[in-house]
């Protein structure tokens, strides 16, 4: 007896996709940017802060976040952490497991741009009187983040990935709408089948954005 | 008093010595030519003299004020020494108008309109008035150098350190450099500038300093240095030249 | 009710992790099998190997690890093969860990100079012989670095192993913390257990990285 395939079924719960689908975009959207927002932070931190703990204790945290995997950072922050008082939503908990990871990552990336960026740049900044935050603020930061965006892109993309796991403690992203789904219709494959392919887009439409973004952002040669 | 003055300085690079007790004085207005072997010291000197380098032992004051590894310190030297560097150091991803006008607004706080004022005459000055909305990649070389000359003088300096500003320039390329510096040498401006074209040391500086090992091994007018070396190596390097 | 004592649940937690241990042993192995298939074919010279390789890298790169655990859970339940969910994640990681392994090791084969697939054709050396007495041995002593960077990567994705049920470290976690109600100092230990995993493999890629970096800058 063969398998019969029915996709069609799965699309009777179009709406708990397209919400699954808000929720993931909401994911990636605010933890991104505030995540790189972190990254840019933390590399600063890293490279330019001239305060020896803050260098060290930005450099524990992203290693203790690159060598555990997020579904337990998760799990640590929305159920570990009550215990210590601070209540969580699980919207919350999954936006600040997914700024606490990308910021270490975008940490390491961004840092790596600002290392490429030559010395006789720093040194001319420097000759005009600027401060070291200037000089990271005007000269730095922007031909660093167009050197690294690419990476930058793909470990969005990776994040994104990643946020699946928020299902895990009932965010109603894109797989737990599929979870959802083939808890009902017992069409499990169909639906992971469909969901897979809709990760597919979206990271193909998180590539276009970022590469738009880019060209707003870092890239964009506005005369004054 | 001399504008910058330098009293036994020495620097080392780890082990390596590099300035081996320097003592000099550029007066305000004064035109200096610094040359001397690859290796002997005059870029560490200029920068010294700019504060991108520590050093070891000795002084040197800007109008009478110390230079220190202080921030404070070196900022407020840095708004009167300003510096020109080999590989011109233009910022890629902003206009050469936009190069020029960032100092002043974020350093001085100087308005939007009035930098850009400021930026326009500047950039005039250096012959590039045309250049004000072009990025440092649609500007050939010696243009790019000419911006950052403008850039440095936006800032209102009272004196320009030049480290071999000409030496990345295709040989067609240089004059326009060398011409912008000799109007500025005429209006009055000190300059220290480390070259290799002697006879623009010889046409338009006032002392020429022969750097060798770390030390400054001879000093004078330039129909004397030029004319009349009096130390073997002078001559040997002024032999190479030719 | 039973009382955990901290060492009752490290003991639990370190029994676990011999089963991480072992899927991401056994996903890396064979993840190197398949991702040198992979890699032969991405590199070949007949267009149509290179583009079906090139498919099955952006297949896997381009879609959650979750999603493949979920597909390949219950696929093989529909092709009527007896499944576990042991089997399905192996397989799945395999899958994962070929595509990326092949992706980086592209990156290390396409770094060695075109002259040197000239040369080795020219001594009338087929494809086989081009890659593994010529260009592999010198893509070699470049792509260790990031294969063991890869590793840590690897272990962390046996952690989505206890999402279809498997039952290593990150699912020993949830079970022990439902039993104990201390979910604070059960998942501090499972991070800390993680880190001693991968934490070492990170700075030895990290060490490796720096020494042929200055090597290459002579
Ligand atoms: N950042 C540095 N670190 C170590 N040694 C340096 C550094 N900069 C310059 N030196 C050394 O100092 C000496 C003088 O260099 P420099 O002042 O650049 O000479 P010049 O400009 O006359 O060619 C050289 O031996 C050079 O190798
Ligand atoms: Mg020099």
């Amino acid at each position: 007896m063969a398998y019969q395939f029915d996709f069609v079924d799965v699309f009777k719960y179009t709406d708990v996709l397209a919400k699954g689908i808000a929720f993931t975009v909401t994911l990636i959207g605010v933890g991104g940017t505030l995540g790189i927002a972190v990254g840019i932070f933390g590399a600063w931190a890293r490279g330019y802060s001239r305060m020896k703990w803050l260098d060290w204790t930005v450099g524990a945290y992203v290693e203790l976040v690159r060598n555990t995997p997020f579904l337990i950072q998760l799990f640590f922050i929305f159920f570990g952490l009550p215990s210590l008082g601070v209540k969580l939503t699980e919207l919350q908990a999954a936006l600040i497991a997914m700024v606490f990871n990308l910021g270490a990552y975008s940490t390491e990336i961004i840092r790596a741009g600002i290392e490429a960026v030559p010395r006789g740049q720093l040194e001319a900044g420097a000759s005009l009187a600027m401060s070291r935050l200037q000089v990271f603020k005007h000269v730095v930061l922007r031909p660093a983040l167009q050197k690294i965006w690419p990476a930058l892109t793909s470990q969005l993309v990776i994040v994104m990935f990643g946020s699946a796991v928020c299902s895990q403690i009932a965010v109603e992203e894109l797989t737990f709408a599929a979870n959802f789904i083939q808890s009902r219709n017992f069409r499990a494959f169909e639906v992971y089948f469909i969901a897979t392919g809709l990760y597919l887009v979206l990271a193909i439409l998180l590539r276009q954005g970022m590469r738009g973004l880019g060209n707003w952002l870092v890239f964009g040669r506005r005369s004054p | 008093m001399p504008l910058i003055a330098i009293e036994g300085l020495h620097k080392r690079f780890g082990s390596n010595e590099v300035l081996k007790g320097i003592d000099l004085g550029i007066e305000a207005g004064e035109v200096v030519a610094i040359i001397g072997k690859s290796g002997s010291g005059k870029s560490t000197l200029l920068r010294c003299m700019n504060g991108l380098e520590a050093y070891q032992a000795g002084k040197i004051t800007v109008e009478g004020t110390p230079v220190t590894q202080d921030e404070t310190d070196l900022r407020h030297l840095r708004l009167r020494v300003g510096m020109i560097f080999q590989q011109f150091n233009l910022f890629p991803h902003l206009t050469a108008g936009r190069n020029v006008m960032l100092a002043p607004m974020i350093v001085k706080g100087t308005a939007e309109a009035e930098a850009r004022t400021i930026a326009a005459k500047v950039l005039e000055r250096v012959g590039l008035g045309q250049k004000f909305d072009a990025f440092p990649d649609q500007l050939s070389g010696g243009q790019q150098q000419r911006v950052a000359i403008a850039r440095a003088l936006a800032m209102e300096p009272r004196a320009l350190l030049c480290d071999e500003i000409t030496s990345a320039l295709d040989p067609e390329l240089v004059n326009e450099v060398l011409q912008v510096v000799k109007g500025l040498a005429q209006d009055g401006m000190t300059l220290a500038m480390v070259t290799h074209e002697m006879r623009f040391a010889r046409d338009v500086c006032d002392r020429v300093i022969f750097m060798h090992l770390g030390k400054v091994h001879e000093i004078g007018p330039p129909s004397e240095v030029f004319s009349n070396p009096r130390t073997p190596e002078l001559q040997q390097f002024l032999g190479q030249l030719h | 009710m039973m009382e955990f004592t901290l060492w009752d649940v490290v003991r639990n937690l370190l029994l676990a992790a011999r089963w991480t241990i072992a899927l991401s042993l056994t996903a890396f192995v064979l993840g190197g099998v398949v991702g040198l298939v992979v890699l032969f074919g991405r590199v070949s010279k007949s267009k149509r190997l290179r583009v079906a390789a090139m498919g099955y890298i952006e297949l896997f790169q381009g879609t959650p690890l979750l999603m493949q655990l979920f597909l390949a859970f219950f696929g093989l339940s529909l092709l009527g093969l007896p499944t576990s969910p042991w089997f399905a994640a192996a397989l799945a990681l395999t899958l994962w860990t070929s595509a990326f392994l092949a992706e980086i090791w592209r990156g290390c084969v396409e770094a060695v100079p075109r002259g040197q697939w000239e040369a080795s054709a020219s001594l009338a050396m087929g494809y086989l012989q081009q890659m593994r007495y010529v260009i592999l041995p010198q893509a070699l002593r470049v792509t260790i670095a990031p294969t063991i960077g890869f590793s840590v990567q690897v272990i962390k994705g046996t952690a989505l192993a206890s999402i279809i049920g498997f039952t290593e470290l990150s699912k020993a976690s949830t079970i022990i913390t439902n039993a104990t109600f201390k979910p604070f100092t059960v998942y501090a230990v499972t991070a800390l257990l993680y880190f001693a995993l991968c934490w070492p493999l990170s700075a030895w890629s990290h060490r490796l990285e720096r020494k042929l970096g200055a090597a290459h800058r002579h």
